[in-house]
């Protein structure tokens, strides 16, 4: 069901864990869903005078892919410019896990997402102009989000101590 | 990469391996003895004999009549033939009662007569996993052409009370079905009350692809294979005569040896619950009693059952998750959520299930590598337990 290479990033992932003083956060997914990622990002400037992504790390609830492509994906964006991590699809880090179940590719589309909402977090931190495509994406998400947790509403509540009826709705 | 042989199989629920007497058993009847049983020749009648010889000895393991036995490819053909059968026999319409927690072939089955006219009562269950039969009576109607509730949960364990259920059921003239696939050959099933069971050959040391329907003489069913008219023509179809030989033999083995087997599951099961709910943020779904024996279900806050399931895997252990995260619509199992689990803690579920072979060294073995899993798996999670 998996490839080998999403084997070796779940066994084995790389920048892991909660990061000290990130300059931004991105957090994405449900935990009712079953996905939930947090991406850390560290910014600074390189000689060039390019904000640079200097450090990644992120903290993931999920399945072997989450976890997978979690690891990919602070791969992927350590080192890029801002721009150039903005750019990088959940295709691209599908890909470079040599492919996922069709089932799972959600599950790449959170670590862009993630990313995405770590890069939107540091520029709205510091001040900066959005770029359109990335506000459209941040809203988008925030939209997806805020829908989720209205449809799971009563089995917040429920969970909260009220009386549990009916099935629980889907997430896609 | 491990050995096979010194991995540990905990996943029973899923299948089990053919049991040696049972394969010896069935392995002339693919060369050999190959004949087709309706066949006029000698080979087909000692294809039939064989045949006759396994449907007497399943029936008398039940105390039913071997006329009562549908010999099906398994048990969701079993389970749709009862469900599918028994609406189709009673024409339009109708009303059917069932439970949240019952397995996805009654569930499916029930769904799609659902979109089909019948009306489908599914019936909530306690914070266990058990229906009660007050409800089921209440809900009955003058329509109700069927009651299907399962005898024990295959992602939980719990087991329901379907001697309370049948004698309920048969009072009011309402035919009621339940599926055994988990429950044979670990409990003491009454069939007092009970019009239709099904059941599978491979849950319990017998091969994939057999399995069958006891069918109550009297029971009205419409059969949803048509053909050579084959199982009193409620499933047509060459008998698959290994599969069924098979079947019966793997029956056989599990019921001479239930004592001393549930014995030891009871018990591996007692310290398995005992142990791991020593993992913090960690709980039993189900019930520690009325269960299954092979069966224990748990949930661990912070962390997702699919991963757990393969982090076991990469140190030799094979067990499932109750969740779906593989379905596409990603929710957490229907038991799970029926039984009032948090959401947050529905999709970190790990089922744990025996088998025959099951011994100490085995729990041991998972024992020694769940709580280092769970804490892995934690360490990578923005959900801290504890903090």
């Amino acid at each position: 069901m998996y490839t080998e290479r999403v084997v070796e990033h779940f066994r084995a992932p790389h920048n892991m864990g909660k990061m000290k003083d990130p300059s931004a956060v991105g957090r994405v997914g449900n935990i009712l869903c079953g996905d939930v990622m947090w991406f850390y990002i560290r910014v600074a400037p390189d000689l060039q005078g390019h904000e640079v992504i200097t450090d990644v790390s992120w903290e993931t609830f999920g399945c072997t892919a989450a976890i997978a492509t979690s690891s990919m994906m602070s791969d992927l964006a350590k080192g890029k410019t801002l721009d150039e991590a903005i750019s990088i699809s959940n295709r691209d880090v599908a890909d470079k896990l040599g492919g996922l179940p069709s089932a799972k590719m959600h599950c790449s589309a959170l670590a862009a997402d993630a990313l995405n909402e770590a890069i939107h977090d540091y520029l709205t931190k510091t001040g900066r102009d959005i770029p359109p495509a990335l506000a459209a994406r941040h809203e988008h998400i925030q939209r997806d989000m805020a829908s989720l947790e209205e449809r799971y509403k009563v089995f917040l509540e429920r969970d909260a101590g009220n009386a549990p009826t009916g099935e629980a709705p889907t997430c896609s | 990469m491990i050995d096979m042989a010194q991995r540990v199989y905990l996943d029973h629920s899923a299948t089990t391996p053919v049991a040696r007497p049972v394969l010896d058993a069935m392995l002339p009847y693919f060369d050999v003895r190959f004949g087709n049983a309706s066949s006029l020749h000698e080979f087909g009648r000692e294809a039939r004999r064989a045949v006759d010889r396994s449907r007497e000895s399943i029936a008398g393991a039940l105390g039913s009549r071997p006329e009562e036995i549908v010999f099906t490819s398994g048990a969701t053909e079993a389970d749709n033939l009862a469900i599918l059968g028994a609406a189709s026999a009673r024409g339009r319409g109708g009303h059917l009662i069932t439970s949240r927690v019952e397995h996805d072939a009654v569930l499916q089955a029930a769904e799609w007569l659902g979109a089909n006219g019948v009306e489908i009562t599914r019936l909530d269950v306690d914070a266990q996993g058990r229906v009660d039969p007050q409800a089921i009576f209440d809900a009955v109607r003058g329509d109700t052409f069927l009651v299907s509730i399962m005898a024990g949960n295959n992602e939980i364990g719990t087991v329901e009370p379907i001697a309370d259920i049948g004698q309920g059921c048969r009072e009011r003239g309402i035919p009621f079905h339940t599926d055994a696939v988990q429950a044979l050959g670990k409990l003491e099933l009454s069939m007092d009350g009970v019009d239709m069971l099904s059941a599978s050959a491979h849950k319990l040391g017998g091969p994939k692809g057999v399995g069958f329907l006891y069918v109550r003489r009297g029971m009205r069913l419409a059969p949803l294979v048509h053909g050579g008219g084959h199982e009193r023509g409620l499933r047509s179809g060459t008998e698959n005569v290994a599969g069924i030989i098979g079947l019966a033999a793997a029956m056989e083995l599990a019921l001479a040896e239930r004592a001393e087997v549930t014995a030891r599951m009871w018990r591996l099961r007692e310290r398995l619950i005992a142990d791991v709910l020593r993992i913090p943020a960690t709980r039993l779904n189900g019930h520690r009693t009325e269960s299954l024996p092979h069966i224990a279900n748990f949930s661990f806050a912070g962390i997702e059952g699919e991963s757990l399931v393969m982090k076991l895997d990469e140190v030799g252990i094979a067990a499932s998750t109750g969740s779906a995260c593989s379905s596409p619509n990603l929710e957490p199992s229907h038991v799970l959520v029926a039984i009032g689990v948090p959401l947050s803690m529905a999709h970190g579920s790990l089922r744990i299930s025996m088998g025959r072979d099951t011994s100490d060294s085995d729990i041991d073995r998972l024992l020694s590598a769940l709580p280092r899993a769970v804490a892995e798996l934690r360490a990578m999670s923005p959900f801290k337990v504890g903090e």
